[in-house]
């Protein structure tokens, strides 16, 4: 038997509203398979699963807000579903095994200091994406059909709805999220970091002209969604560059660093209306360009639509912020904690250069780090970012 | 398509990427990445939508001539003219 938690999806979570089942009793789920949504600080939040098996029984049900770290469900794992003695094919009340009762002994600490559980008005199935576009429109979700699994409102739905009224209401703002609770949950973070953390900075100006360069005659022959951007070659150079600075990648936990086995870079992603979250690129130092690309557009559509998933939400080993090509020149970034460290990427800003010994007009775009001393120092740093400069003065090599 | 049409598209197509924007309020004349607030993700969203949408492929280096609303519908109104 084995227990489904409310997940921590990083470290100033506390509690979660569970809004939604993807599963019901008796399901069969495997790793990774999204079995909830979770709304917390971060907005709507696909939960998956790390455990093979069947879903037993749901012990918490759609609405109420509970502590990290709370069963949520439990389930037979695959070995004890085989080896399970002719357990008749949906085994959804077993006589010979009574139901786990949830011990609520073991109930974490931190659920004194939480506030009450507040259940959401009415029993509302409906996925994130549904729930968002409806209230973008102003619609009542009660009042929509749903045709997903368990009569759950899904997207199509509110299309549905949508294409069905006479005339669309104005737009507002597509934004599931609380602002408010989400710029709390920064505070938190990044309060915690600065008490935490000591940080030095460093900072770099790389000439990015044969990135440029290349970018363009390699997208000139491309269709839109196969072309790349600059982002994608930073976030590459970044990535390939931790294989061999391995102490900017992992974690500051329980009074020691422990290096991450791979490289799951977070991408700081700003949300319209002011709120900021750095979702997860898994493994993005065995990503091509493209692929690293295509997880990136990826990643940004689904913010935009409360398409992110838990193990995205809570797992970067390390953080790129990019201010894109408005802004300014340079960002030093606040660590993330657990992480141990976050690279920054100013604009890219045209600049006299010498380059064999003539002045000539290049781009330049200026690369930060900022780093945690627990773990690393500045001479280890500055190789790090380097060894960026370096593999960006090769785009068709990254 | 007329120049209406090709209004309503580039409007739709941004309001997607900017939706608590109104367009009524935007000066056409002015740089969309400064009025919407966007970045070049964005601005690759949106030509990738116009692509998808009236089957035209930007290039890049059209990118400049398509960043107000007025430069948008007459670039799209002269590449969408029957010859």
């Amino acid at each position: 038997m084995a227990e489904f938690r409310m997940p921590s999806l990083g470290a100033d979570m506390e509690a979660g509203t569970l809004v939604e089942w993807m599963v019901k009793p008796s399901d069969k789920v495997k790793r990774g398979d999204i079995v909830a949504v979770v709304e917390t600080q971060k907005g709507a939040i696909e939960i998956e699963i790390f455990e093979t098996g069947v879903i037993e029984k749901i012990l918490v049900d759609i609405g109420t807000k509970v502590p990290v770290g709370t069963p949520l469900a439990t389930l037979r794992t695959k070995v004890e579903a085989e080896a399970g003695v002719k357990e008749p094919a949906a085994p959804e009340a077993p006589a010979i095994m009574p139901p786990p009762v949830p011990k609520p002994a073991e109930a974490p600490p931190i659920a004194a200091a939480l506030p009450e559980v507040s259940p959401l008005p009415g029993r509302l199935r409906a996925s994130p994406a549904a729930r968002q576009l409806a209230q973008a429109h102003g619609l009542d979700p009660t009042t929509i059909t749903g045709s997903g699994a368990g009569g759950a409102i899904v997207l199509k739905d509110v299309e549905a709805r949508l294409a069905s009224m006479p005339s669309p209401p104005p737009k507002k703002p597509v934004i599931g999220l609380d602002l408010g609770a989400m710029r709390a949950a920064i505070a938190a973070a990044m309060a915690r970091s600065k008490r935490e953390i000591p940080h030095y900075y460093l900072q770099h100006q790389v000439d990015v002209t044969g990135c440029e360069a290349w970018l363009a005659e390699r997208n000139a022959a491309r269709p839109p969604q196969s072309r790349l951007l600059l982002g994608a070659l930073a976030a590459k150079a970044v990535a390939s560059a931790l294989r061999r600075f391995p102490a900017f990648n992992g974690f500051w936990q329980n009074g020691k660093f422990e290096a991450a086995p791979a490289v799951h870079l977070g991408m700081a992603i700003a949300i319209r209306g002011g709120g900021l979250a750095a979702p997860a690129i898994h493994d993005a130092d065995r990503l091509s360009c493209d692929e690293l690309m295509a997880a990136m557009r990826d990643l940004v559509q689904r913010m935009r639509f409360g398409r992110i998933r838990s193990s995205e939400i809570a797992d970067a080993t390390i953080t790129v912020s990019s201010l894109g090509e408005r802004g300014v020149e340079a960002l030093f970034g606040i660590i993330y904690p657990p992480q141990v460290a976050i690279v920054g990427f100013g604009k890219v800003v045209t600049r006299p250069w010498v380059v064999e010994g003539i002045i000539q007009p290049r781009s330049i775009l200026t690369v930060t780090l900022s780093g945690d001393h627990r773990v690393s120092d500045g001479h280890a740093g500055a190789l790090f970012l380097v060894e960026i400069d370096r593999l960006l003065q090769e785009p068709e090599k990254l | 398509m007329n120049a209406l049409d090709i209004r309503t598209v580039l409007r739709e197509e941004l309001g997607n990427i900017a939706p608590e924007i109104d367009f009524n309020s935007v000066d056409p004349k002015a740089d969309l990445r400064e009025a919407l607030d966007i970045d070049s993700m964005d601005v690759l969203t949106f030509i990738t939508a116009i692509h998808t949408r009236i089957g035209l492929v930007i290039p890049e280096v059209d990118y400049p001539k398509l960043m107000t609303l007025d430069g948008a519908v007459t670039y799209l109104s002269a590449k969408l003219q029957p010859r």
